[in-house]
């Protein structure tokens, strides 16, 4: 990271250091702005495209390379609340979504923008922890920041802060992974444990507050994809298991393949303290959110190399094959109990809710 | 009904006039009103539904049962295998 | 989770439906009471490893699904007041009332918050004493202690902005009703732990002298289930009708005595109206009188609900009763799935028709 956040060293005619709070002057167009995107932004993100400060970032994409290669491109929209929680904020959630929406299509993920949209009483401190991770995160993912906007809302008319990104990557040629390509016999593997970010924000939320260690798992996946596509380029599909959980990530799945899944429950990796505050509060983690994971469908002759490949690479330590793509109940996905019965695990109805019943 | 999950005692102390504590869940501690098992100790095991608990564990009874029906195995060894999986 | 695990040991469970398929010879009707006891059966698939002969009736120990549609109206009206904090259990939110459900108030800007405890509502009006807090008592037995708890604390610590809309309801009437119905026909019934933990089993010893009816208190777990439903099949079999304990770590037989007394002092029975079934006397608990002002209906005698009513295809009383599967329901599935419940058995998490639908029990087999 070049720049670091501190407000105390800024020497510009109308100081932001005399505005503790964002007020709506910061995003009228004017000097407020300016100052703003000066201070705060720029020198956290610094790099020669951001500096130009276009309206669009003009980028050399793969120079040298005759073969054009494809173009992923991807949007979020980043609305979590609280902004801070246990293992990161919103500034790391907004990078690592963004690249693993690019790193599910086996594409290296090259640029980002950045929208901010802030509200009226923002505490400018907190706007520069976010910003400070937002810039370091995207330096851990090898990531650069290249074009952004900053826009701000009347109190009461945002959550603190939103940011938007889009994001663009390459994807090397010989690459085919999409939502509909699974095959019969895919092996089903899951990259981690699952429920881990869902269970620290609830972990924190007004009325439910627990102690534990959990903390949420957001992390970058575009070098573990490439760890297993270097294994086998037998990877049919891949997907981050976010909100929803894993049971959304493999019904969409199914649903765009239009064939089965099934499953062990047995197999899926979970942390004892996840699993407790899930049966304290009554949800099935199955359904629990996750920012740093991935399911995949590989080739089930290659299941194996795949999943070695992983467990050579930090954040696929403890991935595991869960289950297998089959030719029954198409769209539909199925899991085996550890009693021997089954049951189908369906998209959720709804935002995840506790239970005293 | 009745989401009542088993947690361990690991703190006791007096809130407002009730008897509260904290109880470990396996990775996970929250607190609880202990006002409904007033003779419960730091170590022992309850019962907590909606923040409360509603009974102590009796473990040497949890004990004894499991013993039971695990020897009660030995029976049903001698049985076909439970057909697993799809049952129509 | 130390005495969770073990309960849901797969081999465990398996060698007890082994000796239960050894055991059966004919026919049976077995209830569970307790609607997490049915989520817990349909969740882990135990319902599909049963021998055909059991026929397993999900009864309707699921307090969410028998609030009375005119209190979810009232709690929609009450949520709806800017001056009023209306905090619930997380079950309550989707349930739906007339015409709209708490989570659309909520989304439409009403302060609705969601809490884990109902010490919780309490310290919200503690934290914002110009604002009312009404909090949702739902909850048979089990939460009544818990609820009534919530009360006494307000009163001895003179918090005045603290109401709770009471919905309590309570098991053995139901059990006698269904009993009593000739339309049911129940072999037996599996009573729910949670129940008999704060109330003893002591109350089935009549029942059970005077309809000849086994009973077993079960607990949750996929072992304790198979456990109780063989100790239940084994009294069938052999034509004997008694009480008997299959969650003895938790229930004893006079259940927990502080718990029971805060009811009775907070609380005292009344007639209850069951969602779908219609009115069972006897069968719940309001707040007495000495607890009146914290009486949400009373505080606001104004909210009146106009003409509740549901919908013409639901027939969630019949499903209540055990009279239908969920699966038999014509609206099953179609008119009425979780993300557009017609009746509350749609929407709670441990409602029969949410269980049916949320673990794939569309007909009979999976395999169709």
């Amino acid at each position: 990271m070049t720049g670091k956040f501190d407000i105390r060293s800024w020497t510009c005619p109308l100081p932001l250091q005399n505005y503790p709070t964002i007020v709506m002057g910061h995003g009228s167009g004017g000097k407020m702005m300016s100052d703003l995107i000066r201070h705060m932004f720029l020198p956290l993100l610094e790099n020669e495209a951001l500096i130009q400060l276009g309206d669009a970032a003009v980028l050399e994409i793969d120079p040298g390379n005759t073969r054009v290669s494809r173009l992923a491109f991807t949007t979020d929209s980043f609305v979590v609340h609280p902004l801070v929680f246990p293992g990161g904020n919103i500034g790391d959630l907004a990078v690592y979504g963004t690249v693993n929406d690019l790193a599910m299509t086996g594409a290296r993920p090259l640029y980002l923008s950045a929208g901010f949209i802030l509200e009226e009483g923002l505490p400018m401190d907190l706007l520069g922890q976010i910003t400070t991770t937002f810039a370091s995160a995207a330096e851990i993912a090898g990531v650069q920041v290249v074009t952004g906007d900053t826009k701000v809302v009347n109190k009461g008319h945002g959550d603190g802060l939103y940011i938007n990104t889009t994001g663009i990557g390459l994807i090397p040629p010989g690459i085919e992974i999409a939502p509909s390509n699974a095959q019969v016999g895919d092996a089903v593997i899951v990259s981690g444990t699952i429920g881990d970010h869902g269970m620290a924000i609830m972990s924190i939320r007004e009325g439910l507050e627990f102690e534990t260690q959990i903390t949420s798992d957001t992390a970058p996946l575009h070098e573990l994809v490439e760890t297993m596509l270097a294994a086998s380029m037998e990877i049919h599909c891949l997907r981050d298991a976010t909100r929803g959980g894993l049971a959304a990530a493999l019904n969409e799945l199914a649903k765009s393949s239009n064939l089965g899944i099934t499953f062990e429950e047995g197999a899926v990796p979970l942390q004892p303290a996840v699993i407790a505050a899930c049966e304290m509060l009554g949800m099935d983690p199955f359904y629990v959110a996750n920012e740093g994971k991935l399911v995949a469908m590989v080739q089930g002759e290659m299941a194996e190399e795949v999943l070695a490949a992983m467990h050579s690479h930090p954040l696929g330590q403890e991935a595991a094959i869960i289950g297998q793509v089959v030719a029954e109940h198409p769209g539909l996905v199925v899991s085996k109990t550890n009693i021997g019965g089954s049951r189908v695990v369906d998209l959720p109805a709804g935002e995840l809710l506790p239970r005293i019943c | 009904m009745c989401l009542g999950i088993p947690g361990k005692v690991i703190e006791i102390y007096q809130a407002n006039d009730m008897i509260m504590g904290k109880v470990d869940f396996g990775g996970v501690i929250k607190e609880a009103c202990l006002e409904f098992i007033p003779d419960i100790r730091v170590g022992e095991y309850t019962i907590i539904h909606v923040g409360f608990g509603i009974s102590k564990l009796d473990e040497e009874e949890a004990m004894r049962t499991l013993e039971m029906l695990r020897e009660m195995e030995m029976l049903a060894d001698e049985l076909p295998e439970l057909n697993q999986g799809l049952s129509a | 989770m130390k005495y969770l695990d073990e309960y849901r040991d797969g081999e465990l469970t398996r060698k007890l439906l082994a000796e239960i398929r050894q055991t059966v010879t004919q026919p049976w009707k077995i209830m569970e009471v307790c609607g997490g006891q049915t989520h817990s059966i349909i969740k882990s698939g135990l319902d599909q490893l049963l021998p055909p002969e059991i026929d397993l009736i999900h009864g309707p120990g699921c307090p969410v699904c028998v609030t009375p549609l005119e209190l979810i109206d009232k709690a929609i009206a009450l949520a709806s007041r800017p001056d009023i904090i209306f905090t619930s259990y997380g079950d309550m939110l989707r349930v739906p009332g007339s015409d709209r459900d708490l989570f659309s108030v909520k989304a439409a800007g009403g302060d609705v918050r969601i809490v884990y405890s109902p010490l919780d509502a309490l310290k919200i009006a503690q934290q914002n004493p110009h604002k009312m807090v009404v909090f949702f008592g739902i909850g048979f037995e089990t939460t009544a202690p818990a609820n009534a708890m919530a009360v006494l604390q307000a009163k001895n610590q003179g918090i005045e902005n603290f109401a709770m809309l009471v919905s309590h309801v309570t098991v053995p009437p139901a059990i006698t009703a269904i009993l009593e119905s000739p339309q049911v026909q129940v072999n037996a019934f599996l009573a729910a732990g949670h129940v008999c933990t704060v109330m003893g089993y002591w109350e089935y010893e009549a029942l059970v002298g005077k309809y000849r009816v086994p009973v077993i208190v079960m607990g949750f777990e996929p072992v304790d289930i198979a456990r109780a439903i063989l100790m239940c099949v084994q009294q069938l079999e052999n034509g004997e009708a008694r009480v008997e304990n299959a969650y003895a770590r938790s229930v004893e037989q006079a259940g927990n005595l502080p718990a029971q007394s805060i009811i009775k002092q907070v609380f005292e029975t009344t007639d209850r109206a069951w969602r779908g079934i219609g009115v069972i006397p006897e069968s719940g608990y309001r707040l007495k009188d000495t607890f009146q002002q914290y009486d949400a209906e009373l505080r606001f005698p104004e909210i009146q609900v106009i003409n509740p009513h549901e919908s013409s295809l639901c027939i969630s009383g019949l499903i209540l009763q055990g009279l239908k599967k969920p699966n038999e329901c014509p609206a099953f599935g179609k008119e009425c799935t979780p993300q557009s419940p017609l009746g509350a058995t749609m929407v709670s998490s441990e409602g029969a028709c949410a269980a049916y639908y949320q673990y794939g029990r569309y007909t009979s087999s999976l395999e169709k």
